[in-house]
């Protein structure tokens, strides 16, 4: 089976810094997988190259067996990829319902269209409806954006990320900056809205990773360590060493 | 479950009766245009009726950029000029017979020659907002300003060019000899220009445009090129400034320069801005308010841009939102029914309001007068009264409205802003 993503050989320098120092993974399609690591290890960085919004330096990324490596933010979303931001990304001055609808209208073929109007296209009103109620925002409906509690936007900010269908989802930290229960039904949300999808996810939150994870990757100053299934990351030495920062003897 | 059926019924149901509403509004705004010049029958009120007409269309065409797609243009006349002058020059071929162009249909060549223009300068101008953005647009207007002086043919030098409607071949037999005929066709194109951009901003790339401006990142995310957004929306807004344009060229048979100058694009940022930019409705307040002041204000004094300046000033600083902010922020209490309880206590701050105006503008008219006017005369006529600038009494009077206005406005505004917090309590 076609795998979701590929990278091969990726880098990526700011000037002379290198960020992600050849990172060669592969995420199989249909399963949920986290990124973790330490802070400044690379993972943002790392979904800005997959989503295309940063160029790599040198090396290739594959969607779903394509080439993607050269390609927009928005020839990528077309393909099939959606992500969610780690600092919320929405849009604040229009109504909730507009932001899940106006994420939801490429996929559905309106493209740059002024020959439709919105309010008759029944399937993205509906999409939008429904997305709205899994997210538990349908009160909120007609509220700005902007004015949503944090926690509501956080909510949004992943509604409009799976509004449009894609079938590669990359959320990037989901869970930051939430209470417990808040946490929860998060986790609830992103179980039952990647069912039969393939999830990508950059979680400091260990519980998250453990409940919602097949197989875990491990980032650390750019590189992979290690890329296995919870148990056998769990008892990784090498990952420890890593997150507990036990010296390693010889530079 | 019965809340999973009912809730898009109920939903529906709210969608219908604000389309219902609409539809009404649209037509209650037809019926107005017929009606007004049963109304208002003198030449010079049909004269700035139909200068309204055409600065509403404009300023509609230009709120496209500013309010909905995020874009500060300083070079909007750009558009509303190059169409005025194709129109013209069609106008004038249509004239010699070369061609068969009626004048009602003259307006849709200048949208068509604003389009062009819109796509070629849109092409590049759309790849980045904000700063650039402005930058450019003031760059493009500058490149038309010195291209005036170059092609002279094409713009008529000092002069500029003019045309006469009249020889136009005829449409079903209606003449345009008369400003009340022209002010038909104004009416006409504007209704239709209005429901059009109206239309435009519920369609997929008008929704996206909103969301460009709010977060042109995201938007990328969701599968839409930023760039082509902003470029569809400058398109069609470049299209209706020209039919503003085509409107100007059949109602004043003469474009210059500057008619699509600095001075033009500053003018439809000013009345987009006072009427409100958030507002699909402000542009129109804008520009109605805009050019009955520019138009009274001109005849009486000669420091009617002083105020106008003073107008946006007090906009940008007091009430971001414009006057269709202002009438908005009111839907609360006429919801509620309590709009009446206002009346009291906005009447007692717009009179003190209004006697600490009547203070400042004869403060600065007998400034005016004193450094700038003739100095053969002694008196000058000032509202209802004669004054003489040169002494101290009238000073001392205006002086004294101020200070009055402004010490019972300090005991009158927060208890006006308290009644308004009152009202909108549901």
């Amino acid at each position: 089976m076609t795998p979701a993503i590929e990278l091969v050989e990726v880098r990526k320098s700011f000037g002379a810094t290198p960020i992600i120092r050849g990172v060669s993974l592969t995420i199989e399609a249909g399963t949920r997988q986290a990124l973790i690591g330490p802070n400044g290890a690379g993972k943002s960085t790392l979904f800005n190259l997959i989503t295309g919004k940063y160029p790599v330096t040198t090396g290739r990324i594959r969607l779903k067996g394509e080439d993607v490596t050269d390609l927009t933010p928005y020839e990528i979303n077309r393909r099939g990829l959606a992500r969610s931001f780690q600092v919320t990304n929405i849009f604040t001055r229009m109504s909730v319902f507009e932001n899940i609808r106006c994420a939801a209208l490429w996929a559905a073929g309106y493209r740059y269209s002024f020959w439709h109007r919105v309010s008759a296209a029944r399937a993205v009103n509906e999409r939008a409806e429904t997305v709205l109620e899994q997210l538990n925002l349908t009160a909120r409906r007609d509220v700005p954006a902007g004015v949503l509690s944090y926690a509501e936007q956080r909510a949004l900010e992943i509604g409009i990320t799976i509004a449009g269908g894609a079938d590669v989802v990359l959320l990037d930290e989901p869970t930051s900056g939430m209470s417990r229960s808040e946490t929860e039904h998060v986790v609830g949300l992103i179980r039952q809205v990647t069912a039969g999808k393939t999830l990508l996810m950059v979680e400091h939150d260990m519980s998250v990773v453990f409940d919602l994870a097949d197989r875990i990757a491990v980032l650390v100053y750019g590189e992979i360590i290690a890329h296995d299934t919870p148990e056998r990351i769990r008892a990784s030495a090498a990952v420890q060493e890593a997150y507990l920062g036990v010296p390693q003897g010889v530079a | 479950m019965s809340t999973a059926t009912t809730r898009p019924l109920a939903v529906a149901g709210v969608e219908r009766a604000a389309r219902a509403r609409r539809y009404g509004l649209w037509v209650a705004g037809a019926l107005v245009l017929l009606a007004l010049p049963q109304v208002v029958r003198t030449g010079t009120g049909i004269a700035i009726m139909n200068q309204m007409g055409i600065a509403v269309v404009f300023a509609l065409s230009f709120n496209m950029l500013l309010g909905q797609g995020g874009m500060l243009s300083f070079g909007h006349a750009v558009y509303f000029g190059l169409g005025g002058f194709i129109a013209a020059h069609v106008l004038n071929l249509a004239g010699r017979g070369t061609i068969w162009m009626p004048v009602p249909l003259l307006p849709l060549i200048g949208g068509l020659g604003g389009l062009a223009f819109a796509v070629l300068f849109g092409s590049f101008s759309t790849r980045r907002a904000g700063t650039v953005f402005a930058m450019i647009s003031l760059g493009v207007a500058e490149l038309m300003a010195a291209s005036s002086l170059i092609f002279d043919r094409f713009f008529g030098g000092e002069e500029g060019i003019t045309t006469n409607r009249s020889k136009a071949p005829l449409l079903l037999g209606i003449e345009f000899t008369r400003d009340r005929q022209v002010y038909y066709l104004i009416a006409f194109w504007l209704l239709v220009a209005a429901v059009a951009m109206y239309a435009f901003s519920r369609t997929p790339v008008g929704r996206m445009a909103n969301a460009v401006r709010d977060n042109p990142e995201r938007a990328e995310f969701v599968g839409y090129s930023e760039h082509r957004v902003r470029f569809v929306s400058f398109c069609a807004s470049g299209f209706f400034a020209g039919i503003a344009g085509g409107l100007f060229a059949v109602n004043y048979e003469i474009l210059t320069a500057e008619n699509m100058g600095l001075n033009a694009s500053g003018a439809v940022l000013l009345m987009t801005y006072i009427g409100g930019i958030g507002y699909f409705v402000g542009p129109i307040i804008g520009a109605v308010v805009f050019t009955f002041l520019q138009s009274m204000l001109s005849d009486y004094t000669g420091m009617w841009l002083l105020y106008l300046g003073v107008l946006f000033l007090a906009t940008v600083l007091f009430v971001p939102m414009g006057l269709a902010g202002v009438l908005m922020l009111h839907t609360p209490a006429w919801r509620a029914r309590k709009l009446g309880r206002l009346v009291g206590p906005y009447l007692v701050a717009g009179v003190l309001a209004f006697v600490a105006a009547v203070g400042v503008i004869g403060l600065l008219e007998m400034t005016h007068f004193v450094v700038a006017a003739d100095s053969t005369r002694a008196t000058k006529r000032l509202f209802w009264l004669t004054v003489a600038p040169r002494t101290i009494t009238p000073w001392l009077a205006f002086a004294a409205l101020v200070a009055a206005g402004a010490l019972g406005l300090s005991w009158a505004a927060p208890r006006a802003a308290a009644a308004f917090g009152e009202a909108s309590r549901p």
